[in-house]
């Protein structure tokens, strides 16, 4: 059973026991076009909820993904670093950037869930 | 159409662009697209191959009358209009005392006056600029009923001469007037893409209808800011405010090739513009800065503003302009540097989110300029 939740800055997070898949959503690759660089963190790294765990640039603007919770990055979307365009064409699936395992699962519960961020992107566009 | 207010003007195609559903971003107090859903990537590729219709009804179109128009435009520009003929226009810019570019434009001349095209941002500027020096015989006019499309691509030559096959032997820089289906058209046949292609002035009554029909034609789509950006920074073409600005020269820019011999010390119109001094000199001794294409090595973008280091951590510059260049599939980027580090293939970092990047100087520009030449 796995469980989508979403932050304001437009991050997802997908909760398989104790292992949280991180994307963008599709409204984030939307907003900043096609992408054209993506910088993955190392496997291994400690981040905290809202650190910049990384980078994304687009033909006009450089943004960064901040990580919906706090742990240990274990795996990364290397595809990502030949095809960055993987996000825009499937934000939540292909376009995946890191898997971390979660430190306190009680975090999430800071997130919103689909209904709250569709709520958020309506708002906003 | 220009009225003073917090609320951001339009062109006339904004209803056009709304309908196809573009991105709409402010520029310059205008909303202008920025991309259509095929995105700038697409956009990009698809001026390159075939066509692209931009709406630049946002530069300034500022008209010069009188018998001394062209003594009072070369007080005020390091050009010499005595060589520009009727159908010809030519690059040049407004300069400062200090010798900096105030902005960068392009001066067409037509049988009764003369046409200034200026970057949309500095317009007001530029119109008060000139209109304050010019002697009570000239006129000055910032035309507000006036609008500017640019078509530009490998295939804009075949379209355009669909419509009026007297363009399909312009030249580049070369100008002229037509009626496109029954619409009265400057035709300018350059662009800020490196590709051939046009731009055409004509009255914002029919600029709709022109850009209609342009779309109509199976080589065009549309094409916003952003492919705009990445198309004249491949061609290693300098946007004001980036690249060119109040503090730069355009010694130091590498434009010194739109300043003429009869400009220049000991030429028959020697001096006598804004800056004058301080420019003539820095063309006889070189500039502390110089304008370079910068090719980051790895895949990350260099954007503006990146400041620009030697190994031994030493800052001798700053980024201008960066961004991805779709056509050479890499990061490309233009700036300054300290004169002594502007050699081809000098190796430098940029910083980066406060890494150092290795960066070369390269050639500009990243891509072979297509004009149509006599």
């Amino acid at each position: 059973m796995s469980d989508i939740r979403y932050t304001n800055d437009h991050e997802w997070a997908r909760l398989e026991g104790l292992l949280v898949t991180v994307g963008i959503t599709d409204y984030a690759q939307d907003q900043l076009g096609e992408l054209v660089y993506v910088e993955l963190p190392a496997v291994g790294t400690a981040v905290n909820q809202g650190d910049e765990a990384a980078v994304i640039e687009s033909v006009k603007a450089a943004g960064d993904v901040k990580s919906p919770v706090t742990g240990t990055i274990v795996e990364v979307n290397e595809s990502l670093n030949d095809s960055p365009e993987s996000v825009n064409d499937d934000a939540t699936g292909q376009g995946w950037f890191y898997k971390i395992e979660i430190s306190d699962t009680s975090e999430l519960e800071n997130l919103l869930s689909e209904t709250d961020y569709n709520a958020l992107i309506t708002e906003l566009s | 159409m220009d009225k003073i207010g917090t609320v951001a003007n339009t062109t006339p195609l904004y209803t056009l662009h709304r309908e196809l559903d573009a991105k709409i971003v402010e520029f310059a107090n205008y909303q202008m697209p920025l991309n259509y859903p095929s995105g700038i990537i697409t956009e990009h590729r698809q001026v390159r191959e075939s066509a692209g219709l931009f709406d630049v009804s946002h530069m300034g179109q500022i008209k010069i009358t009188g018998d001394n128009a062209a003594d009072s435009l070369e007080s005020l520009l390091p050009t010499d209009l005595s060589k520009l003929d009727v159908g010809r226009q030519r690059y040049s810019f407004l300069t400062l005392e200090t010798g900096g570019i105030l902005d960068d434009l392009m001066i067409s001349r037509f049988e009764n006056h003369y046409l200034l095209v200026v970057n949309a941002s500095n317009k007001h500027q530029d119109f008060n600029h000139i209109a304050a020096s010019l002697p009570a015989d000239c006129t000055a006019e910032l035309l507000d009923n006036r609008s500017l499309l640019a078509l530009q691509g490998p295939l804009a030559r075949e379209v355009m001469s669909r419509f009026s096959p007297d363009l399909s032997a312009m030249q580049f820089m070369d100008t002229m007037v037509v009626e496109v289906e029954g619409i009265n058209c400057q035709v300018f046949c350059s662009g800020y893409t490196g590709e051939d292609g046009f731009e055409i002035a004509t009255s914002s009554d029919d600029a709709l209808v022109l850009a209609q029909l342009l779309l109509d034609q199976t080589e065009v789509q549309p094409a916003g800011l952003g492919a705009r950006d990445s198309l004249r920074l491949e061609a290693g073409l300098c946007l004001h405010g980036n690249d060119i600005h109040p503090n730069v020269t355009p010694v130091a820019a590498g434009l010194s090739w739109a300043i003429p011999a009869s400009r220049r010390k000991g030429g028959s119109k020697t001096g006598g513009f804004p800056g004058s001094e301080p420019i003539l000199l820095e063309l006889e001794n070189g500039p502390a800065l110089t304008r370079v294409g910068i090719q980051p090595e790895g895949r990350a973008p260099v954007r503006a503003h990146s400041e620009i280091v030697i190994a031994t951590g030493e800052s001798i510059g700053e980024v201008s302009s960066g961004s991805y260049g779709p056509t050479v599939g890499r990061p490309i980027a233009m700036g300054y540097v300290k004169s002594t580090y502007s050699d081809l293939g000098t190796e430098l970092q940029a910083m980066v989110r406060g890494k150092p990047l290795s960066v070369k100087v390269c050639h500009l520009p990243f891509v072979q300029h297509n004009y149509k030449r006599h």
